[in-house]
């Protein structure tokens, strides 16, 4: 298998699908959420409900969503209803997953989608800005943070906090009032798998990508990463991942 | 209930519930009236300089394209704008008409940032933002549909997202759980385009409704886009189908394709080629100008604009349709 060639991307994409489970909910945004969902659907996870935000429930994604609005969203879905249900309904407890992405991340999951630079207005480099976000990141049980690997990113501080991950540490999501038991489960990035220390809720490696180094992980991290005595290693897309993705999942290679 | 944090950010449209109970009886007319005119007039008679504005459901799909456009042809300036959104909202940032932002999501979504976002934000000439979630906002409308100041929600909290909102933190009367506190919103304009509806006003739509529901209960002044105009005997057949009832609405306008280039479902799909024309043409302001003018400035109306797009690409968009399996 390990000598099968397959591009970033496409890693990330099965390492992210390999963490959605059968038969639970899950919040789903643009881009690589979309193809590690569909690529669940196919796989371990022939019932997993994904969630759109703009009322999209159940949907088999057959076709690639090029939108979290577009009918394929709710295509063959359960529910077609609007923003308001969907989200009450992660207030109310019953998302599991919630799947986010953004141009920063810090030492506790804190994410920045907003804005680059110390002052908010006029902005140095002005971001989209929440949209979901961060309600996935209030709201829903646990989430899995996709993103791409290096300083820029990885840093110390966010110059602006999004979408609360842990916030500043143990305790304080419960205190700023957000639902307790909720939080960053993991961190899947282009280098490696990240989770988060129980004591101190900062960012913590798990395991690295097939011909990924520690060394070179801690590198590309702005800041200090949590090492455990023992580093696993994923594994590479399957020869039965990739066929799927590619004659499946994107037939047309709009992502991958 | 005390206020335990205050957002920094600027309440653009300050809510004032008995004035809208005032403006809901005197200025929304019961009557069964033909609300049937052109984008021009609707927009004319509707939208005003400085007025706070908002577009449902956003630029891909299911939005008031039509209307969009002749607000830009129209010269409306120094809009106030509850911003969620992608193409719809890059024209009039591009145009440069838009002063402040209730800002959620501005970007072209799997094609990334929004350059005339960039261009309008950093340069300070959309001179004041304030930042909510995209619940957030859905929430403000709700409370405007409810006839409330204000709903207590759990999104939010303990982020900048909070801080630079005008939303207030306070501890739960009840629970003493801190609580965030969103402003209702309403909206002096609101645009949305629906699958069908008649002439006085009454709207259905297909598929999700995204923010519609709420959106159009915290409008002062509605303005509708419909694809299809159909007898109100049609709308009588399918009561529990009206998302949005006659009396919420002032104007009506026909706009077949009224979404394009993004989709409606069940009518047609997205327009690709004519989305990504748009993501290159906006990577430089001249290019946003251009496409402008193309697209906008030189056409008089909808009916112009379609004739520009062709028959035989809206008919590939047809063929293109989500349909019911």
């Amino acid at each position: 298998m390990s000598e099968l060639e397959y591009n970033p991307t496409e890693l990330l994409i099965c390492v992210a699908s390999r963490l959605m489970k059968d038969e639970t909910t899950a919040f789903i945004g643009t881009g690589i959420p979309m193809l590690a969902a569909s690529l669940a659907q196919r796989r371990q996870a022939p019932n997993l409900i994904p969630i759109f935000e703009f009322g999209g429930t159940g949907a088999i994604l057959e076709d690639l969503p090029m939108a979290v609005g577009e009918a394929r969203t709710f295509h063959k879905a359960l529910h077609a209803s609007g923003i308001t249900d969907v989200m009450e309904t992660a207030t109310r407890g019953f998302i599991d997953y919630g799947f986010l992405g953004g141009a920063q991340i810090d030492p506790y999951g804190n994410l920045n989608s907003t804005i680059i630079g110390p002052q908010h207005h006029p902005p140095k480099v002005r971001l989209p800005g929440s949209g979901g976000a961060n309600d996935v990141g209030s709201l829903c049980w646990q989430t899995i943070i996709i993103m791409r690997h290096n300083k820029r990113n990885f840093v110390p501080k966010c110059d602006f906090v999004t979408t609360p991950g842990y916030l500043t540490g143990p305790g304080a999501r419960e205190e700023a009032g957000l639902p307790p038991g909720t939080g960053p489960l993991y961190v899947v990035s282009t280098l490696a798998l990240m989770d988060f220390d129980e004591a101190t809720r900062r960012m913590r490696l798990k395991a690295t990508h097939p011909g990924v180094t520690v060394s070179q992980v801690v590198a590309e991290t702005g800041f200090d990463l949590i090492l455990p005595d023992e580093v696993e290693e994923n594994e590479p897309p399957s020869a039965e991942e990739l066929r799927i993705l590619r004659e499946e999942v994107d037939r047309q290679r709009l992502y991958i | 209930m005390k206020v335990v944090e205050s957002g920094i950010g600027e309440l653009l449209q300050p809510p004032d519930m008995n004035a809208f109970r005032e403006w809901n009886r005197t200025r929304k007319s019961r009557k069964l009236v033909d609300k049937l005119m052109t984008e021009r007039e609707a927009v004319r008679r509707f939208v005003y300089d400085g007025c706070y504005i908002s577009t449902e459901l956003y630029g891909t799909v299911r939005c008031p394209m039509t209307l969009v456009r002749e607000v830009v042809r129209q010269g409306i300036k120094d809009l106030r704008v509850a911003g969620q959104g992608v193409i719809e909202m890059d024209l009039w940032l591009a145009a440069s008409i838009v002063k402040a932002l209730d800002l959620t999501y501005i970007g072209l979504e799997v094609y990334g940032t929004s350059n005339a976002l960039r261009r309008e934000v950093e340069s300070g000439r959309v001179e004041k933002v304030v930042e909510w979630s995209n619940a957030g906002l859905s929430w403000r409308f709700k409370a405007a549909a409810m006839g409330v100041p204000f709903l207590p929600v759990r999104s939010m909290l303990g982020t900048d997202t909070l801080k630079y909102s005008s939303a207030k933190v306070v501890e739960c009367p009840f629970t003493g759980e801190k609580l965030a506190l969103l402003p209702a919103l309403i909206l002096d304009v609101g645009l949305m385009h629906v699958h069908r509806a008649d002439r006085y006003g009454n709207c259905q739509v297909e598929g999700i409704t995204g923010f519609g529901v709420e959106f159009a209960r915290a409008c002062r002044r509605l303005i509708i886009s419909a694809e299809e105009i159909v007898p109100t005997e049609e709308i009588r057949r399918y009561p529990d189908r009206t998302t949005v009832p006659y009396y919420l609405v002032d104007a009506v306008v026909h706009a077949p394709f009224g979404s394009h280039p993004g989709e409606m479902a069940y009518v047609y799909c997205r327009d690709e080629p004519e989305i990504k024309a748009w993501v290159k043409a906006s990577e430089t302001d001249e290019g946003a100008q251009a496409y402008l003018k193309e697209w906008i400035y030189d056409l008089p109306d909808h009916q112009a604009y379609l004739h520009k797009v062709g028959q035989e690409r809206l008919a590939r968009l047809v063929e293109g349709r989500e349909r019911r399996e």
